[in-house]
């Protein structure tokens, strides 16, 4: 790994690769991007995140050229690409069916781009050995599609997509059929080819777990907008609204009033006979506005007694625990009704645990932990 | 004993229907045309015993038709008509199966159910529907004499032309079923793939689409060739006296001339042409089968 940190999206003088400047698509009535503006900068592996239907595979179709934009701009390079067809594009796809040619065996599925730019055969035959080495399928180059397993042809795809070398690579929920082992360890995978090959890479998921493990920086997008960009730790720690936090992880969503306490510093009137909570924020709150304090429950202590010291203490009951083997989340029941999720690891055998369902417990969490969201 | 009762229905069926008639037909191809009921000789007496029976059977009927003409070249003539007329077949249908399949699948079954409505139609009546419209003060000729196209009438009717019009016709929705079954179920994730990977539109038909939907072609191909090679009614129908097929032949020597013995020979040599084609359909089929597994 290199020390310097990769940020060129911080950096003024980086020009981006791609650059969607306020571009709408329309489905006659539908709208399915709104007026959506980006930059994607080179050797980034920029992740589109949201639900179905938010728009993140069109945006991704008209960067290979399946979808052209109703208005606005898409710029590769610095060029207008909307009137350049996806045979004469530098961008490759993999697909999510990966759309693996039937008829024709590995080797030829993967040489299948090259053929088409008129290279040469010496040329062609290497390129391939090369990406059959990059994805490990060297002893299945004869077989047809049908002939092997599904990270196998999901590694096919992948080859086949990058095998001529694309400035862009477009990967729509290229792990969506795999099973959660494979999908985990193919994310790495990807991240690792990513960084060998240098290329950009643009990936489609519905998956925040697999957003926040490979990209540099994930997109999250709903209704056709895009709601925040950021680093997937920015993303996870400061979301920018109670739509990321809520759509990114486990989160807490406690909903008040704020008035001042001192410098980026408020107190929080949420439930009545309860005092207000502390919490810190960068962005600045009127007395009297109505927030929401989004907190990580695995930012919430859980203990049996009152922690001394705590910013925040609440007493509730124990309402539910989902016991995940390393963590278990408690839902605790506060006297006002909300319950509030709590995560521990399980650092001692599950029948020495002090507290189970039904006692009361104490949470805590400090001034820091949550953020402060006005929406 | 679950399993041969299983199959044993429609083995019995085709040695009842398809290989006792056979050996009966081989037998007659075998025999000599006589003046009598059935026409032909010798009949089995159990007087005369197997023996001599078998002895009065000959090769004669299949010598005499390499000695006349007239039926290697209705052989060929049918050869080059089912030929013909299967590669046109699939020039007309190969792009309506393609539309059928590229269209909205709300308008599918109709467009399906369009193509195989003329089978409600008689066959026959379908065939006299052509015959006035291709004739000379037919529709045809009225409606291009009628713009000014033409000023004398088309001579279509009694032609081989109107047979290949008539077959075309006829065979189309054979060719179109099974082309649209395999391009229906063609993915359209792989034609996007062939233009992302550099193929022009065109080439991504040529490349993609068209080997995807080979075991079609191949499919519609034999199921328009292989009644077409022994077809009778469309060109006595509609062909003229001089577009000779096999089919044709066969009937007149068997109700014109009343010479069964050599209309079996006729026969048998169809079949055996025929068992060619059939032999490499099935080795496609199975081909086909093998591979989706």
């Amino acid at each position: 790994m290199t020390t310097v940190e990769f940020e060129p999206w911080d950096d003024p003088q980086e020009k981006p690769l791609i650059h969607f400047q306020n571009v709408t698509k329309k489905f006659g009535e539908f709208t399915a991007i709104d007026n959506l503006t980006i930059d994607i900068y080179e050797r980034e592996f920029y992740a589109l995140l949201g639900p179905s239907g938010c728009g993140k595979t069109t945006l991704m179709r008209m960067l290979a050229g399946f979808e052209t934009p109703t208005t606005g701009k898409i710029l590769l390079a610095g060029q207008d690409i909307a009137p350049v067809p996806p045979n004469k594009r530098a961008t490759n796809m993999m697909f999510q069916s990966y759309a693996l040619f039937p008829h024709l065996s590995i080797w030829e599925n993967i040489a299948f781009g090259l053929k088409r730019e008129g290279m040469a055969k010496p040329d062609i035959n290497n390129r391939v050995d090369e990406m059959l080495r990059l994805t490990r399928l060297e002893q299945f180059a004869r077989r047809k599609p049908h002939q092997i397993s599904g990270g196998q042809r999901q590694r096919v795809a992948l080859a086949r997509s990058l095998a001529k070398a694309p400035k862009l690579l477009l990967l729509d929920e290229p792990l969506g059929a795999l099973d959660k082992k494979l999908r985990q360890e193919t994310q790495f995978e990807l991240m690792d080819i990513q960084e060998k090959t240098g290329t950009t890479f643009v990936i489609v998921t519905h998956d925040q777990e697999e957003a926040m493990t490979v990209a540099s920086r994930v997109a999250v997008m709903d209704h056709g907008k895009i709601i925040q960009v950021a680093t997937p730790d920015r993303i996870y720690e400061t979301p920018n609204s109670v739509y990321v936090a809520d759509f990114i992880g486990d989160v807490n969503i406690i909903e008040g009033t704020t008035s001042a306490a001192g410098e980026d510093s408020y107190s929080i009137d949420w439930a009545d006979g309860l005092a207000p909570l502390k919490a810190t924020s960068s962005v600045s709150f009127s007395d009297g506005q109505k927030c929401h304090l989004a907190i990580r429950p695995e930012k919430v202590a859980i203990s049996t007694d009152k922690p001394e010291g705590a910013a925040n203490t609440v007493q509730g009951r124990v309402l539910d625990i989902a016991y995940l083997g390393n963590i278990s989340t408690y839902h605790v029941e506060l006297p006002s009704g909300e319950v509030i999720k709590a995560q521990a690891a399980n650092t001692r055998r599950i029948s020495r645990r002090s507290y189970t369902w039904e006692d009361t417990v104490w949470l805590s969490w400090t001034a820091t932990a949550g953020v402060l969201l006005a929406s | 004993m679950r399993r041969f009762f299983l199959i044993a229905p429609p083995f019995a069926w085709l040695l009842l229907l398809f290989l006792v008639p056979f050996v009966i037909v081989v037998k007659i191809s075998l025999s000599d045309a006589a003046l009598a009921i059935p026409p032909y000789v010798p009949k089995f007496s159990w007087a005369e015993g197997i023996g001599t029976y078998f002895s009065q059977l000959d090769f004669e009927n299949f010598t005499f038709l390499t000695e006349d003409d007239l039926y290697w070249k209705a052989y060929l003539s049918s050869l080059k008509i089912a030929t013909v007329s299967t590669i046109l077949t699939l020039l007309v249908g190969y792009p309506m199966a393609y539309g059928m399949a590229r269209a909205s699948s709300e308008w599918r079954p109709t467009l399906m159910m369009l193509v195989i409505l003329p089978f409600w139609t008689s066959f026959l009546i379908r065939v006299y529907a052509w015959m006035g419209i291709l004739s000379n003060e037919g529709f045809l000729n009225q409606f291009l004499l009628w713009t000014g196209i033409i000023d004398t009438p088309l001579i279509i009717l009694n032609t081989n032309t109107a047979v290949y019009i008539g077959i075309v016709y006829t065979y189309l929705p054979f060719m179109i079923l099974p082309i649209y079954s395999a391009l229906e179920r063609l993915d359209g994730s792989l034609i996007e793939a062939a233009e992302d990977l550099g193929c022009s539109r065109l080439t991504a038909f040529w490349l993609v689409t068209i080997p995807l939907s080979k075991t079609g072609i191949i499919a519609g191909c034999f199921l328009v060739f292989i009644p077409t090679l022994g077809e009778f009614v469309i060109p006595s129908l509609l062909g003229g006296s001089n577009s000779l097929m096999i089919g044709k032949v066969l009937w007149e020597e068997f109700f014109s001339n009343r010479d069964w013995p050599v209309a079996s020979a006729v026969a048998v040599i169809l079949l055996l042409i025929l068992i060619i084609p059939i032999v490499l359909f099935q080795r496609n089929q199975q081909k086909q089968q093998e591979a989706e597994q």
